[in-house]
């Protein structure tokens, strides 16, 4: 559907290089890298805003690289939205609309069906500066999903909102999604793109450096950047279950974990840092309720202290000082016993 | 010594100074504003005085004899649609070319800069010398002019032109200054939801520059107005206010060039006033 083939473009202090990946017919792709990875060049690459040096980009199988802006098949939505400030709401959603051969009366029923999909009905007639964020936001989003792109490009649409904003456009942005439409989503956030991803890439310094499942490459970050980058081992694909008194997210192999969120039931996954394991070679009372026996699998030194992973049902990585493993005597093969806390566990809602 | 440098009795302490958090704003400060309030009120008595006076010693009487006269009615309307029509025009060509200088990177776009601001740094009657073997019978333009039986010399298409000539700078760098402040963003986001390149200027450049357009054309317009020097020298005839000013002053002295001096400031300013404020309400409503 959308396809990057060795796109490469040299700036003064900066260069995409070699860039490949392709998004499938309704996928959710998320382009996840730090600020300054390169992550909106790419996005403004395949808009056309930016001409490539060598590389190649073709969208549903037509080689488009060198074709006007104005002609390729996609949506972009910019980061500040880039809303237009002297039309009216209803104007800016019906701005691609001009030129196509429909009555006034279509137009204003299309732009009402996009204004009530994106639960903002009643700002038709209001100007951009009077609307917050998430308003803006939608906006944006309506003003380009009115083209019926063949993929949706979103330049980190989350970035400006607060955390409650965040959540409900994380939900429309799923429903978009659901309904058939082809996303890709650059964003610096990994909890964005465990919510929202069926795929990853990760991209530093104007490079591609992983891409996979969500799972593949949080479970099995290639390189020490990604790892770092995403920073986190411990990172379960899981149900929750919620009932009166406990929230219990079960792992792939029905391994129960103690949690504590406010979500709803259902699919996610949580996520553990190494350094909020404890381990010990008997078994302990501690506040924390997650207490599991296992055997320690590999010891691995590394930059913040030493990895110890332990195979408990589940993989779980602690990271503990140099000083730790000799004060308990840890050797590959040994028993030993896992700890941590509900409030240790992030969960993240799929 | 003790100005203007804060000395400890009167000024902060050598601790503080310059830390910005406690430094107290020193007396010699003030003093200094009160010196230059002073030397800027001069400057207003240099332009309000002249103004004034003239306006005091003309009588209601004078000025309603003067306003009735056909010659002065002729002039100041001639004035006026003169330099509406040069302004008018040339804007077709120069908010384009304001456009492409705040937008595009181009070889020699200093040199067009410069040529730009060329008409505000040179006389004025040098312009219209220059203006005048450009428009004359002999010329390119001119000769062309002469085929459709236009002759530009002593015509008020010939003063448009001189008055165009000298007041377009302000235009160019108003809507540039305006185009410049159109986010790119903004442009790019309409190409992106497949507006042709003519299209986003006309809705969404135009627009947001429309403010800065809009003081520059009143500018212009006014400067235009305002133009002796190129406009004498390419048309003394048909005569435009200015120029009969200066022709009753010659004829007459100067108890008869003040009254029409007069009568041509109050239309003006009366006309910019109105201007500006049609301006603002368009603006309000572009923003809001």
């Amino acid at each position: 559907m959308l396809e990057l083939r060795n796109i490469s473009k040299r700036f003064d202090d900066f260069s995409l290089k070699e860039v490949s990946f392709s998004v499938e017919q309704g996928d959710y792709f998320i382009l996840l890298g730090e600020s300054g990875a390169g992550k909106s060049m790419v996005l403004e690459t395949i808009a056309g805003l930016v001409a490539p040096d060598s590389g190649k980009i073709l969208i549903e199988d037509k080689d488009v690289t060198y074709e006007k802006i104005q002609n390729r098949p996609i949506g972009l939505v910019f980061q500040d939205h880039a809303v237009f400030p002297h039309l009216t709401v209803g104007e800016n959603i019906a701005y691609s609309l001009h030129g196509k051969k429909m009555s006034r009366e279509e137009k204003h029923e299309i732009v009402k069906t996009i204004a009530d999909e994106l639960e903002i009905p009643g700002l038709l007639n209001r100007k951009p500066g009077t609307l917050s964020g998430g308003e803006l936001q939608r906006v944006a989003l309506g003003r380009t999903l009115i083209q019926q792109p063949a993929c949706l490009l979103l330049d980190e649409p989350l970035s400006s909102l607060d955390t409650r904003l965040k959540g409900d456009l994380r939900r429309l942005l799923r429903e978009i999604h659901r309904k058939g439409q082809t996303i890709l989503h650059v964003t610096h956030d990994y909890e964005e793109a465990l919510s929202l991803a069926t795929r990853i890439a990760v991209i530093d310094k104007g490079e591609i450096i992983q891409s996979g499942t969500p799972s593949a490459v949080f479970n099995h970050p290639k390189s020490e950047f990604v790892a770092h980058f995403i920073g986190m081992k411990n990172f379960f694909p899981v149900k929750l279950v919620t009932t009166d008194q406990t929230v219990v997210a079960y792992t792939g192999n029905n391994i129960p974990i103690r949690v504590v969120t406010d979500a709803p039931g259902g699919d996610g996954f949580i996520l553990i840092r190494g350094e909020d394991v404890l381990l010990s070679v008997k078994p302990v009372e501690t506040s924390a309720t997650n207490n599991f026996r296992g055997t320690v699998v590999e010891i691995h030194p590394n930059a913040g202290g030493v990895e110890v992973t332990i195979d408990a049902g589940i993989e779980i990585h602690a990271l503990i000082t140099r000083e730790s493993v000799e004060k308990l005597g840890l050797k590959a093969g040994n028993t030993c016993w896992v700890h941590f806390k509900a409030t240790a566990v992030r969960y993240i809602n799929k | 010594m003790s100005w203007p440098f804060p000395t400890n009795r009167t000024g902060p302490s050598r601790r503080f100074r310059g830390s910005g958090l406690n430094y107290k704003e020193p007396q010699n400060v003030n003093r200094l504003q009160l010196t230059f309030i002073f030397l800027g009120s001069l400057v207003l008595l240099l332009i309000v005085a002249p103004l004034a006076g003239m306006f005091l010693d003309t009588t209601p009487t004078q000025l309603f004899e003067t306003a009735r006269e056909t010659e002065v009615q002729d002039s100041i309307w001639l004035t006026i649609y003169t330099s509406l029509a040069g302004t008018l025009v040339f804007s077709i060509a120069a908010i384009p070319l304001a456009y492409l200088l705040a937008r595009k990177q181009f070889p020699m776009k200093k040199l067009v800069t410069g040529i730009i601001d060329l008409p505000v740094v040179i006389p004025h009657s040098a312009a219209g010398i220059a203006l005048l073997g450009f428009v004359s019978r002999e010329s390119v333009l001119g000769k062309m002019g002469s085929a459709v039986g236009l002759n530009f010399v002593g015509h008020p298409a010939g003063i448009a032109i001189a008055m165009a000539f000298v007041s377009i700078p302000f235009l160019i760098n108003a809507a540039r200054d305006g185009f410049a402040g159109v986010p790119l963003r903004l442009e790019k986001a309409a190409l992106t939801l497949g507006a042709s390149p003519f299209r986003v200027f006309f809705t969404i450049s135009l627009p947001l520059a429309w403010r800065n357009i809009i003081s520059g054309l009143i500018l212009m317009f006014a400067r235009g107005m305002s133009e002796f020097g190129a406009v004498i020298v390419v048309a003394y005839h048909p005569m435009i206010a200015p120029v009969l000013i200066y022709e009753r002053f010659g004829s007459f002295g100067l108890k008869y060039a003040r009254p029409v001096s007069v009568v041509f400031i109050l239309i003006s300013l009366t006309l910019f006033i109105v201007l500006r404020w049609l301006a603002k309400e368009k603006n309000s409503e572009i923003v809001k």
